[in-house]
């Protein structure tokens, strides 16, 4: 199965001098689980903003579905509201939980959104707190029901920035579930940028390091962490400091 | 006392109508010009108001450059059409200056969130007005309060004319001018509760955020 949903070619990304991105050649396919691992700074972050058409490329285009974006090309609305974000930080609005969570829906001027918005909130295990205020929530609790407000999108596209960065084992053995069945079950395509590479090796079905805004190397999880082709890659994941 | 509310009341009306989109635009956006307009509103408020008044009365005085247009939009002077004018000038700058700090003191990265979730522009505009609510009610409060109490613009563009122009606070100064303290500390008075219950209901209307 060979289905491909974003096509990224000669993109580069530049705010005033400073080149933060620049990237010769990436395909995502429908369906997979890529990991986006590296050092702090490597432009992972830049490129997911541009997979969900937050910022446009300084040159070069994406093609997303049969969609091409670029810097003098929008990407229509309703093939962007395909893509959602998950960030480090939650981002709940003030308001409460089942608010949060029917917020996205809201926007698409969708009104059946009750079951929905349980559902979703069952999913992430916090349906007993949907009437709480969201800013009343733990850490843990927070980013659940982020993820609940982008799962009751039901996006063909997750993007996940370090989505457990700051939690602890638990509420990430939760939320790496979460995201793994719903890649499973719903067949969303996952991007998943973390520091943490044994979450990469558990979740990942191909894995790429980028340093410096470049991709160094990309390849099936597997071989990415047994059996790297490039030395960076050696050196990255036994946790040696790269240049 | 009603003319009082009935002039600041749509005063404001007009300068809120005008001052949160100007507030939301100058704090959410970045344009060439912008930080200038961002002077001039900061200037604006704290402009005095009676130089606005002298501008206004200067503006609709039959030398004035306004005076031989016939229009329901220009009022005439020494009306209460006049004084709307000059405060609905007045309460503009407050409106739209807390409205941007308000604004801007949503965190960018909400933004950010906000638009990944599927935002157009318009709708993360009203999001973020939105999570700054307290914050822009605040700016309603300070144009209502700048305006209520405000005597030299009104005293200037209305004439404080018996029956038709005087308000609250032209009544005190003319009052405590005639020796009638009484009457002047008891206008006082009830410009304070009107105030009081004015910012009273606005904050009820807004549903109590703590």
């Amino acid at each position: 199965m060979n289905d491909e949903l974003y096509r990224l070619k000669n993109i580069t990304k530049a705010y005033g001098e400073r080149h933060v991105l620049q990237i010769d050649a990436l395909t995502i396919e429908r369906g997979e689980i890529l990991a986006l691992v590296g050092p702090s700074g490597a432009g992972k972050s830049t490129l997911l903003r541009l997979l969900n058409f937050l910022e446009v490329p300084t040159h070069g285009r994406i093609r997303f579905q049969n969609a091409e974006f670029s810097a003098s090309q929008p990407m229509p609305l309703s093939l962007r509201r395909r893509v959602t974000t998950v960030f480090q930080r939650p981002f709940l609005l003030n308001r409460s939980v089942s608010a949060n969570v029917r917020y996205g829906l809201r926007l698409r001027g969708r009104r059946d959104h009750t079951h929905a918005v349980e559902q979703a909130l069952e999913q992430v295990g916090l349906a007993n707190l949907a009437r709480q205020p969201a800013r009343t929530l733990s850490g843990g609790e927070a980013q659940r029901v982020a993820l609940a407000r982008a799962l009751v999108i039901r996006p063909d596209v997750l993007l996940l920035d370090e989505p457990t960065a700051n939690l602890d084992p638990q509420n990430i053995a939760l939320i790496e579930k979460i995201v793994a069945d719903l890649n499973q079950q719903q067949g969303t395509t996952l991007v998943l940028v973390t520091h943490n590479i044994f979450q990469a090796r558990r979740l990942a079905k191909r894995a790429a390091l980028m340093m410096d805004g470049r991709i160094v190397e990309t390849a099936v999880t597997e071989t990415f962490f047994q059996n790297p082709r490039d030395p960076r890659t050696a050196a990255f994941i036994r946790g040696d400091i790269v240049y | 006392m009603a003319l009082s509310l009935r002039v600041s009341g749509l005063a404001l009306l007009i300068s809120t109508a005008a001052g949160i989109p100007t507030g939301a635009l100058l704090g959410l956006t970045r344009f060439r010009g912008r930080p200038f307009l961002v002077t001039l509103m900061y200037t604006g408020m704290g402009f005095p108001p009676v130089v606005v008044g002298l501008f206004v009365y200067l503006f609709l005085s039959r030398n004035g450059p306004l005076a031989g247009i016939e229009s329901a939009l220009i009022p005439a002077l020494f009306t209460p059409g006049a004084m709307v004018l000059a405060q609905s000038i007045i309460a503009f700058p407050l409106v739209a200056g807390f409205t941007m700090a308000a604004v801007m003191g949503v965190d960018p990265q909400l933004r950010l969130q906000v638009q990944a979730l599927g935002a157009t522009h318009w709708q993360t505009t009203l999001t973020i007005l939105a999570e700054a609510r307290m914050g822009v009610l605040v700016s309603v409060i300070a144009g209502f309060g700048g305006i209520i109490s405000e005597v030299g613009a009104v005293m200037l563009v209305g004439g404080n004319i018996d029956g038709r122009t005087r308000v609250l606070t032209t009544a005190i100064v003319l009052e405590t001018r005639k020796g009638n303290f009484d009457l002047a500390i008891a206008l006082g008075i009830i410009l304070l509760g009107l105030t009081f219950l004015a910012n009273w209901l606005m904050l009820r209307l807004q549903g109590s955020d703590e």
